[in-house]
C-alpha cells in the first residue's frame, strides 16, 4: 500500500491523471477506426509545436519570478518579427524562405531581449506579486499589440485586409515565406539536399526533424545556461534570495536575466508554432496562450520554484497529446461538439490552480 | 506656514489620485476629440451607470477584508445566468420573473462564495491570481453545464432556448420573451419569459404603492411589538406613518395616478427630488439639534447615532461634534442651493433633461451603497476591517479569519450576482457563453480608475471610477474615428485601458509594499489620519 502510495507521490497525482486520461485516449482511438500514423503525427507535430513556448516557462521559475504570464509580450515580439519578415519577403524578390525565417528570428529576439530586460526591471519592483503583474501585464500587451496591427504601415497583400488598406489581417498565411520550412514534408521536398531531409513520411509518420532539432537546440541552450555560472547563480537566487544575497551575488540582476531569457524564448517559441501550424495568428488569438505554456509545464511535474527541461518535453507531450487525440476521438462520438475545447479550459485552469494552492498552501502571506 | 500646509496637501492630493486625475485628463480629451454631443453622451454614460453600479460596488467587501479585488465576480455573474435561464425556462415575466431568478440564484451565488472563500483561505497571499485562473475554471464547468448537461443529462424541450439538436442552450438567450401556443386550446400565442427592464421599466406608482405597503406592514409590525410592551412608538413611526397615508391617498387620486405610470424620471427631475430630500432632511437635523441645544445633555447621543460617519469617530467632546454638526448641515444645505442654482443653466438644463433615470434600479444602486456603508457598523463589518489590517492581530484579538473572510467572499459573490441580474434585464439579452466573461474585468477597471487601490476602495471610488471609465468607453470609439480615421482602434484602446489600469495599480500595490518598511508608514499612506494610525498598530 505504502509503495503504491510512494509511486503516486513521486509522479503526482495530477500528471498520473493525466497520463491515464492520454493513454486511454489513444485506446480508444484504435477502435473508433482513427487513422493511427495520423493520430501519431498530430501529436508529434503539436507536441514539438508548443513545446519551445513550454520551455519558455523554465527560466522564469528558476530565476524567481514563478509562472511567467507575461510571456505574451515575448510573444508580441516574435510576432512584430515574422510579419516584418513576411513583409520583407513579399516585397523583395532577393529574400527567400530561409532568410525570411532568419529576419524574423534576429528581430524577435532582438526586441524580445530589450523589452525582457525592461519588464524584468519592473517584476523587481514588484517580487511577491510578479504573477498578478505579469498576468495583466500580459493581457495589457496583448490589447496594445491589437493597436499596433491596425496602424503598421505595411504594404504587402499578404499581410493587410484587402480593401482598407492599412490594419493587418486576423491570420496570415505563411505558405509565401517560412510556413512549413522545419515541419511539412511537401514544403520540404522542394528544398535542396540536406535541407529536403528536415520532414520526411515514414508510412504516414511525419517526422518533422527540424523541429526536433530546433526544440533540442532550444533546450541544450538552456541546459548549458544553466550548468554556467550565470545559471548557477540565477537558480540560487530564485531558490532562497537571502543566502545568495549573502554569497555576493545580485539576486536582482539574475532575474531580469531570467526574465529575458524567458521573453526571447516566448519569441521564438511563437515563430516556431506559426511555422509549423502555417499561419500567424494576430489580435486577440495569442491572449490565452500563456496560460497554455504555463499548465503544461505544471503537468510536466515543475512547480512554481523548480521547473527542469523534462517537465517540458513531458508537459508539452500530456498537454498537447490530450488536445489532439480528444478532438478526432470526440468528433467520432459526438459531431461537432464543443467538448475538446471545454475539457481544455477545465485542464488548464485546474492544473493551475492545483500548482498554486500547492505552494502557498497554509503559508501565511503576512507580515 | 499655512501656505505651505495648503501647498503640501494639494500636492499629496494630485501624487493620491493620480490615476483618477489622469483619467480626467483622457476622458475630456476624448470627448472633445470624439465631437459627440454631450447629451448623447450623458445619456449613454447614465444608462452604463444604472447597468453597471451594483457590480462595481459588489467589489468593495473583499477589499475591506483585505482579499485584494475580487477577480471571482465572474462566478457570481455566472450563478445570476443559471438563475435567469431557469426564469425564462419556466416562462415567467417582469418582476416575478426576475424574482424567481433571484430566487434560484441566490442560494448558489451563497455556495460558489463559500466555496471560493474556502479556496482563498487555502490560498493566502495569492487571492487575486487564484480568483483570476478560478474564474476561468470555473468558466469551463458553466460552458459544461450550458452546453452538455443542460438537454444533455436535464431533459429540456424549449425551441426557443435550446439548440437544434435539443442539447446545448443557443448562443443568444433574448430576454423579450418567446413566443408559446396558449394551452387552452384557443390556438393563440402568448409571450412568455419576457424579462427585459423588469427593473429599468418598473412604474413609478407601482414602486411607491409597493414602497407604501412595506411601510404599513412594518408598521403593524411594530405595532405588534408595541402591544407586546416590547418597545414604544416613536416620532419617526409617526412620521413614517403620515408619510405612509398620504402617498397612500395621493395613490388613490386619478390624475396622479396617470402621472405616476411612467417608468423613469429625467435627471432633472430626479435631481431636484433629491435636492428637496436632502434640504429638509438637513432642515429637519438642524431644528432637532436647536431644540436639543436648549435641553443641554439630556439625550445628545441620539442625534450622533443618526449620521453614519460619526458613529466609528465619536470623541468625548460631545459639544465640539454637534457644532461642527450643524455646521455641516448648513454647509450641506448651501451646496444643495447652489446646485439648484446650477440646474438653470441652460446647456447644463438641456443635458439633464436628456438623461433618463431608471428609478428603481438607481434605488437598488443606493441600497447596496448604504449596505457597504451599514456593513462597517456592524460587528462583523469591523472583524474584516480588521482582518483586512493585520490577520495576525485579528487572530490575536479572537476573530475567527477565515470565517470573516468566506462571509466577505460570499457577500461579494451575492451583490455580483444581483448585479449581473440588474445589468442583464437592462441589456435585453444574454451571450450565453461570453456574458459573464469580463464582468470582473470591467469592473475593477472601474473601481481602480476612481482612485481605489488594492487595499482600500469606498462606494465614492466606486461612483466617480464607473462614471470616468464609461465616459471612456462611450466616447473611445468615435475619438478613435477622428484621430485615426478607424474607429477599431478606439476599441482597442479602451480594452488596453481596462487592462493597463489593472496592471498598473497591481503593479503599483506591489511596489509599495516593498517599499513601506524601508520609508515609514507615514511616507506611503500621506494624508488619511485614520488610517495611518490603524496600519501604524498593524505592521
Amino acid at each position: 500500500m505504502s509503495k503504491t502510495k510512494h509511486f503516486i507521490d513521486q509522479i503526482g497525482l495530477p500528471r498520473l491523471i493525466i497520463g491515464l486520461f492520454f493513454i486511454i485516449l489513444i485506446i480508444a482511438s484504435v477502435p473508433l477506426g482513427l487513422p493511427m500514423d495520423a493520430v501519431f503525427s498530430d501529436i508529434l507535430r503539436r507536441w514539438l509545436m508548443y513545446s519551445i513556448l513550454v520551455l519558455a516557462m523554465v527560466p522564469g521559475i528558476q530565476c524567481g519570478i514563478s509562472l511567467n504570464f507575461g510571456v505574451s509580450l515575448g510573444i508580441v515580439c516574435g510576432l512584430l518579427g515574422a510579419t516584418t519578415a513576411v513583409e520583407l519577403s513579399s516585397q523583395n524578390e532577393g529574400v527567400g524562405p530561409w532568410a525570411a525565417l532568419g529576419i524574423a528570428l534576429v528581430i524577435g529576439v532582438v526586441l524580445a531581449a530589450v523589452l525582457g530586460v525592461l519588464y524584468g526591471l519592473l517584476l523587481n519592483r514588484v517580487k511577491g506579486s510578479e504573477m498578478t503583474v505579469s498576468t495583466y501585464v500580459g493581457f495589457s500587451i496583448i490589447a496594445l499589440s491589437n493597436i499596433i496591427w491596425l496602424t503598421l504601415p505595411f504594404k504587402s497583400g499578404e499581410l493587410i485586409w484587402p480593401l482598407q488598406g492599412i490594419g493587418l489581417r486576423n491570420v496570415i498565411n505563411l505558405e509565401g515565406s517560412f510556413g512549413g520550412l522545419l515541419s511539412d514534408p511537401t514544403v520540404t521536398s522542394t528544398q535542396p539536399f540536406p535541407l529536403n531531409y528536415l520532414a520526411f513520411d515514414i508510412g504516414g509518420l511525419t517526422i518533422p526533424i527540424g523541429l526536433i532539432l530546433v526544440f533540442a537546440l532550444c533546450s541544450f541552450f538552456v541546459w548549458i545556461f544553466f550548468q554556467s555560472k550565470a545559471g548557477v547563480a540565477m537558480s540560487a537566487a530564485g531558490e532562497n534570495e537571502l543566502f545568495t544575497k549573502a554569497a555576493g551575488i545580485s539576486v536582482d540582476r539574475m532575474r531580469i536575466l531570467g526574465t529575458a531569457v524567458s521573453t526571447i524564448l516566448g519569441a521564438v517559441g511563437i515563430i516556431i508554432y506559426a511555422q509549423t501550424f502555417g499561419f500567424l495568428q494576430l489580435y486577440n488569438a495569442p491572449l490565452m496562450m500563456s496560460f497554455q505554456a504555463v499548465a503544461s509545464i505544471l503537468i510536466g511535474g515543475a512547480s512554481t520554484m523548480r521547473a527542469k527541461i523534462s517537465h517540458v518535453a513531458i508537459g508539452a507531450l500530456l498537454f498537447q497529446g490530450i488536445m489532439s487525440t480528444a478532438l478526432p476521438v470526440v468528433n467520432k462520438l459526438m459531431p461537432n461538439s464543443m467538448l475538446p475545447e471545454v475539457v481544455r479550459i477545465i485542464v488548464s485552469n485546474g492544473i493551475i490552480l492545483y500548482a498554486l494552492s500547492k505552494t502557498r498552501g497554509g503559508h501565511q502571506h503576512e507580515k | 506656514m499655512k501656505n505651505n500646509g495648503w501647498v503640501k496637501k494639494f500636492r499629496s492630493f494630485v501624487f493620491e489620485n493620480k490615476v483618477m486625475l489622469l483619467f480626467v485628463v483622457l476622458t475630456t480629451a476624448s470627448i472633445i476629440i470624439s465631437g459627440l454631443p454631450l447629451t448623447v453622451i450623458a445619456g449613454s454614460v447614465f444608462e452604463r451607470f444604472g447597468r453597471n453600479g451594483f457590480l462595481v460596488l459588489a467589489l468593495l467587501v473583499p477589499v475591506l477584508a483585505g482579499l485584494g479585488l475580487n477577480f471571482g465576480l465572474v462566478i457570481g455573474a455566472m450563478a445570476g445566468q443559471i438563475g435567469l435561464f431557469f426564469a425564462i425556462l419556466a416562462g415567467i415575466n417582469g418582476i416575478p420573473g426576475m424574482l424567481v431568478s433571484t430566487l434560484i440564484a441566490t442560494p448558489l451565488a451563497m455556495l460558489f462564495g463559500w466555496m471560493v472563500g474556502r479556496l482563498f483561505n487555502r490560498m493566502k497571499g495569492a487571492e487575486m491570481i487564484a480568483g483570476l485562473i478560478l474564474g476561468f475554471f470555473a468558466d469551463g464547468f458553466y460552458q459544461l453545464f450550458f452546453l452538455f448537461v443542460l438537454g444533455g443529462v436535464i431533459p429540456i424541450t424549449h425551441e426557443g432556448l435550446m439548440l437544434p439538436g435539443g442539447i446545448g442552450v443557443k448562443n443568444m438567450i433574448d430576454l423579450k420573451g418567446y413566443r408559446m401556443p396558449l394551452n387552452d386550446g384557443s390556438g393563440g400565442e402568448t409571450v412568455k419569459g419576457f424579462i427585459e427592464g423588469a427593473f429599468d421599466k418598473l412604474p413609478i406608482g407601482d414602486l411607491i404603492t409597493a414602497i407604501t405597503i412595506a411601510v404599513i406592514v412594518y408598521l403593524l409590525v411594530r405595532g405588534v411589538m408595541v402591544m407586546m410592551k416590547k418597545s414604544t412608538f416613536g416620532l419617526r413611526d409617526l412620521a413614517l406613518g403620515i408619510a405612509a397615508a398620504v402617498s397612500f391617498s395621493l395613490l388613490q387620486i386619478p390624475a396622479i395616478k396617470q402621472l405616476l405610470k411612467i417608468n423613469n424620471l429625467n435627471f432633472l427631475t430626479t435631481l431636484t427630488i433629491v435636492l428637496i430630500v436632502i434640504a429638509v432632511w438637513q432642515m429637519a437635523r438642524l431644528v432637532y439639534a436647536f431644540i436639543l441645544h436648549k435641553r443641554e445633555g439630556t439625550e445628545k447621543t441620539d442625534v450622533e447615532a443618526k449620521s453614519p460617519s460619526d458613529v466609528l469617530s465619536q470623541s468625548p467632546d460631545q459639544k465640539f461634534l454637534q457644532k461642527s454638526d450643524s455646521r455641516r448641515s448648513l454647509l450641506i444645505l448651501l451646496l444643495c442651493a447652489v446646485i439648484y442654482g446650477l440646474t438653470y443653466i441652460p446647456p447644463i438644463r438641456t443635458i439633464m433633461r436628456f438623461i433618463r433615470i431608471p428609478v428603481f434600479t438607481y434605488m437598488l444602486i443606493a441600497g447596496v451603497c448604504y449596505f457597504t456603508r451599514w456593513l462597517l457598523r456592524t460587528r462583523i463589518g469591523q472583524n474584516m476591517r480588521t482582518v483586512g489590517h493585520s490577520q495576525v492581530i485579528a487572530n490575536a484579538s479572537g476573530i475567527n479569519v477565515d470565517r470573516t473572510r468566506v462571509i466577505a467572499m460570499m457577500i461579494s459573490t451575492v451583490l455580483a450576482c444581483w448585479g449581473q441580474l440588474i445589468f442583464l434585464q437592462s441589456l435585453g439579452t444574454v451571450a450565453t457563453y461570453t456574458q459573464h466573461v469580463q464582468v470582473a474585468q470591467f469592473s475593477i477597471a472601474a473601481l481602480l480608475v476612481g482612485g481605489a487601490t488594492v487595499q482600500k476602495a469606498t462606494t465614492k471610488n466606486a461612483i466617480i471610477g464607473i462614471f470616468l471609465f464609461h465616459s471612456l468607453f462611450v466616447v473611445a470609439p468615435e475619438a478613435g474615428k477622428q484621430l485615426f480615421n478607424d474607429s477599431q482602434i478606439g476599441e482597442h484602446f479602451r480594452v488596453f485601458i481596462s487592462y493597463g489600469v489593472i496592471a498598473l495599480a497591481l503593479a503599483m500595490h506591489a511596489w509599495k509594499a516593498k517599499i513601506k518598511p524601508n520609508l515609514g508608514i507615514s511616507a506611503v499612506t500621506g494624508k488619511n489620519d485614520k488610517d495611518n494610525s490603524k496600519i501604524a498598530e498593524s505592521s
